[in-house]
């Protein structure tokens, strides 16, 4: 029993990995060369839907993602690279169309800050252990004064024992 | 070192401001247009029939500031700034030109005809490629074109007449019209 439980689990945990994502692909008018469709296919994943922000123009069926998606081909049959197809879309809708935005001088905090914000966190949080290791060593290593010193001597050497009788 | 606490607060606040700020003034359905301070893109339309003349690009250098409407029959908000821009066109207070998008010839016109007309010019795009090449995204948007016909701003949604006096107002006395 238990172990089933356990196999059970184990499925529920690793489901992610066996459930494909769902990938819908709106086929209007396919490009007859396959490596141009396929190529027209990766551009548009790429394209935001601008009417349903988080989606691509690939897998969204807003009026204005099939037509975009219809352009993303025209531009492809007529032999354009793909960053000219992207620069197209970027000159009418700017870089928000892109769902990976450029990386230059205005995305730069986009881009870097996440790592400047961890190194930043990483430094801190060094100095602060490092802080909190030595702290108990000083007190302990500064600690005796000379007559403590002197005590410690008197205690610890058993001819100048002072015998209690 | 009295002080340290207030450093945890103080990120705080300073992030909290932050969100404050962002969740109440920033609209992130709103993308800025990309075509402000350009010239309008190429293009010539056909009138909606009986309601022309038809509209091209050499059309909105009029040598004045217009408005240039994106509107379309099955559009919905477009009602809601129907009738302030009847007014602005008795009031003689712009031009306005309308850009019909995606729409037919007959829906087009029916919706003028039962609406009223507020447009001296109309186009109209029925692929919607003069949209795209506007960055048109939804409707109604409404660009503002300069006297020399390059896109002022652009204004998405309905037009409101606190926005007209807070957008479009300014840039009708700037440009001496």
């Amino acid at each position: 029993m238990r172990s089933l439980f356990r196999a059970l689990l184990l499925l529920l945990l690793l489901a992610p990995a066996w459930i494909a994502p769902a990938v819908a692909v709106f086929v209007e008018e396919k490009l007859d060369d396959p490596t141009l469709e396929a190529r027209a296919r990766d551009i548009s994943a790429g394209i935001r839907c601008l009417v349903c922000q988080n989606q691509s123009i690939l897998d969204s069926n807003a009026d204005l993602a099939k037509d975009l998606r219809q352009i993303v081909r025209e531009r492809v049959a007529i032999g354009e690279s793909d960053t000219e197809v992207r620069g197209y879309l970027v000159t009418r809708y700017g870089d928000w169309v892109l769902l990976d935005p450029p990386f230059k001088l205005t995305t730069l905090l986009l881009w870097l800050g996440p790592a400047v914000i961890f190194i930043l966190g990483a430094i801190a949080a060094i100095v602060f252990l490092l802080g909190r290791n030595r702290r108990p060593d000083d007190a302990e290593s500064a600690g005796l004064s000379p007559q403590e010193e002197a005590e410690i001597d008197r205690l610890l050497d058993p001819e100048g024992h002072e015998q209690k009788s | 070192m009295r002080f340290r606490f207030l450093i945890p607060v103080l990120t705080f606040a300073a992030i909290a401001i932050v969100m404050w700020y962002a969740l109440f003034n920033l609209n992130p359905t709103e993308i800025p247009s990309e075509l402000v301070s350009k010239p309008a893109p190429e293009f010539a339309l056909d009138a909606v029939p009986g309601y022309g003349p038809e509209l091209s690009k050499s059309d909105l250098a009029t040598g004045k500031v217009v408005l240039l409407n994106v509107f379309a029959s099955w559009c919905v908000a477009c009602l809601a700034e129907h009738p302030f821009f009847m007014e602005i066109k008795q009031q003689n207070l712009v031009e306005i030109y309308g850009l019909n998008y995606k729409d037919t010839p007959d829906a087009a016109a029916q919706w003028l005809d039962r609406h009223g007309n507020p447009y001296s010019r109309t186009g109209m795009d029925i692929k919607g490629r003069v949209g795209i090449d506007f960055g048109v995204y939804g409707v109604p948007e409404t660009f503002v074109i300069s006297p020399d016909g390059k896109i002022l701003d652009k204004i998405i949604g309905p037009v409101s007449r606190e926005m007209f006096e807070e957008r479009i107002r300014p840039l009708l006395n700037g440009a001496g019209s």
